[in-house]
């Protein structure tokens, strides 16, 4: 959809939105952010800043008290989630588990894979198929789970925390992979971290936030050159924005201590 | 100690881990098989011994000769005993599953009527049984109601506790995708209670055994029952202590029986259904 003068509604807006539980708890306090396409946003902040909260109001998992949310007409369904845990159902097999999102929307498993297979291929699990997620190593099943968000090819990716169980060497390789699957997609991804070094090296831009109540307190822009690979994380630029990024989050826990 | 170049790659320790890991495959068989075989030896040499009568104590081999002699007899009873136990344990699992279902879908069903299971499972089937026989005229549908009351609750609390306890996050995935409350049910509910219900299932087919007999004894001579717990008061009334221990054994071995057949079922379904998922086509 455009406007009059020709720009592209953003994918999805969200408008001075505050979300109170019903215990009377503010968990998220006038929150504003506009996502547009190929943007990879981390939201960034200690725990109890709303960034989860945030999140599942974005996947439609839960309501805003105030405020609204705005998807561009005709993407609302264009939906991919993954969660801290990958959160596999055990009893099928890898396959079925990426089918699941076609299949709840009617797909048969013959229609649905190729697109199962292609999902699986693009985070290097191609000949997993048949194995259960039980045989998998906690790197692996993160991968399927990325696999089945992504096999309904979203508009947009949700991505809470995904990779905080997983060790170093696990964790750099996977932010490569999201990186590799977000521009062949061409999707726009959020992404809720507590690292102040994978939200620099994976985002366009950097929404810190703060506690109690959740809110947003400050937005960093990240340069980067168009590939970020091992050169940019060893660069001297990529160090400049970690300290930048380190400083806005010390001042975001001040806030809200 | 100086190890060879040619000398096999396995340590001590590994050694000894492979010789028990062998000796506990042995032994769990050959244990139990010298356990009982003891404990009928040891019967035998006290009804020997002490010179015991048969009409208090009969030893082994007596009961054994007075299985094969009663052979028809107890045979029928013990195919009454066990129809009974298999509609019991049937209509339990119909019933219970059928219930666990229901409270899924609403928890103000669950709330309404979940002190009804539970009043029916403490009320012990002895107390109420008395009036169900004077309320049900036919006295096998009577049994049937004793063994199923038994019975149903282990299958409708597992299941109930299954089908609530699937993984939230994948709840939420669920919802994100739109699932419908069937596809919700198909797909990620009865899945989640699987195991849950083989466990319940597990306990029903021992306890169906149980109610089937208790209601038996309830029922009494006066039944048309004709079971193994007819046969075995019939038995204690005319002082035919061998007969008692032969229908006795066949209730026993009958329960050993259906655990057996439901640890297996719940072993093959579990693995049946990885397998299914393998190849379920729609």
């Amino acid at each position: 959809m455009r406007d009059g003068a020709g720009i592209v509604a953003p994918l999805l807006s969200i408008e001075n939105v505050t979300k109170v539980f019903a215990g009377g708890v503010t968990a998220l306090n006038g929150m504003a952010l506009t996502l547009d396409d190929g943007d990879f946003v981390s939201l960034l902040g200690p725990s109890g800043c709303g960034k989860s909260t945030a999140l599942r109001l974005m996947a439609g998992l839960s309501r805003p008290t105030r405020g609204r949310i705005r998807w561009r007409d005709g993407a609302e369904a264009a939906l991919g989630v993954v969660f801290q845990e990958p959160t596999l159902a055990p009893w099928s097999t890898v396959r079925d588990n990426v089918w699941l999102p076609l299949r709840l929307r009617g797909v048969s498993r013959r229609a649905a894979n190729p697109a199962i297979e292609e999902s699986l291929a693009a985070v290097g699990l191609a000949g997993f198929e048949g194995a259960y997620p039980r045989e998998l190593s906690g790197g692996m099943k993160m991968r399927v789970s990325i696999a089945r968000a992504m096999v309904t090819r979203p508009k947009l990716l949700l991505m809470d925390e995904p990779f905080a169980a997983l060790d170093e060497i696990t964790r750099f390789k996977l932010n490569d992979d999201v990186l590799r699957l977000q521009q062949s997609l061409g999707c726009t991804v959020v992404f809720v971290t507590h690292s102040v070094f994978e939200s620099v090296f994976l985002s366009t831009r950097i929404v810190v936030m703060a506690a109690r109540p959740g809110r947003v307190v400050a937005e960093l822009q990240v340069d980067a050159p168009p590939v970020r690979d091992e050169a940019f994380r060893t660069s001297a630029a990529y160090a400049e924005q970690c300290r930048r990024a380190s400083e806005a989050l010390k001042q975001a826990m001040e806030m809200g201590a | 100690m100086t190890t060879l170049d040619a000398a096999p790659l396995i340590d001590l320790e590994e050694t000894a881990r492979l010789r028990r890991a062998r000796l506990e495959r042995i032994g769990a068989w050959a244990l139990p098989m010298l356990t009982v075989g003891l404990t009928i030896y040891g019967w035998h040499w006290v009804v020997v011994a002490n010179d015991i009568p048969h009409y208090i104590l009969p030893g082994p081999e007596r009961v054994a000769s007075q299985l094969v002699q009663d052979w028809s007899i107890l045979s029928a009873a013990l195919l009454v005993t066990l129809k009974i136990t298999f509609m019991a344990l049937t209509t339990a699992v119909v019933v219970g599953v059928g219930l666990a279902v229901l409270f899924s879908l609403s928890r103000w069903v669950e709330m309404s009527f979940f002190p009804y299971a539970v009043i029916l499972q403490v009320t012990p089937v002895v107390a109420i049984a008395p009036l169900i026989f004077i309320y049900v005229e036919n006295a096998s549908v009577g049994l049937l109601i004793c063994a199923w009351i038994v019975a149903f609750f282990p299958i409708l609390s597992n299941t109930t506790l299954g089908l609530n306890s699937a993984d939230h996050n994948l709840r939420d995935l669920f919802s994100i995708y739109g699932a419908t409350k069937w596809q919700r049910l198909r797909y990620l509910q009865i899945p989640s209670a699987m195991p849950y219900f083989l466990g319940g299932l597990r306990i029903a087919g021992g306890l169906s055994l149980i109610g089937a007999i208790v209601a038996e004894y309830v029922a009494g001579t006066s039944g048309t029952g004709g079971g193994l717990a007819f046969r075995i008061l019939e038995a204690s009334y005319r002082l035919n202590i061998p007969r008692m221990f032969a229908a006795l054994l066949l209730i026993a071995l009958a329960g050993v029986a259906i655990f057996a057949a439901t640890t297996l079922l719940q072993y093959l379904m579990l693995r049946k259904w990885h397998e299914s998922a393998v190849t379920r086509e729609r």
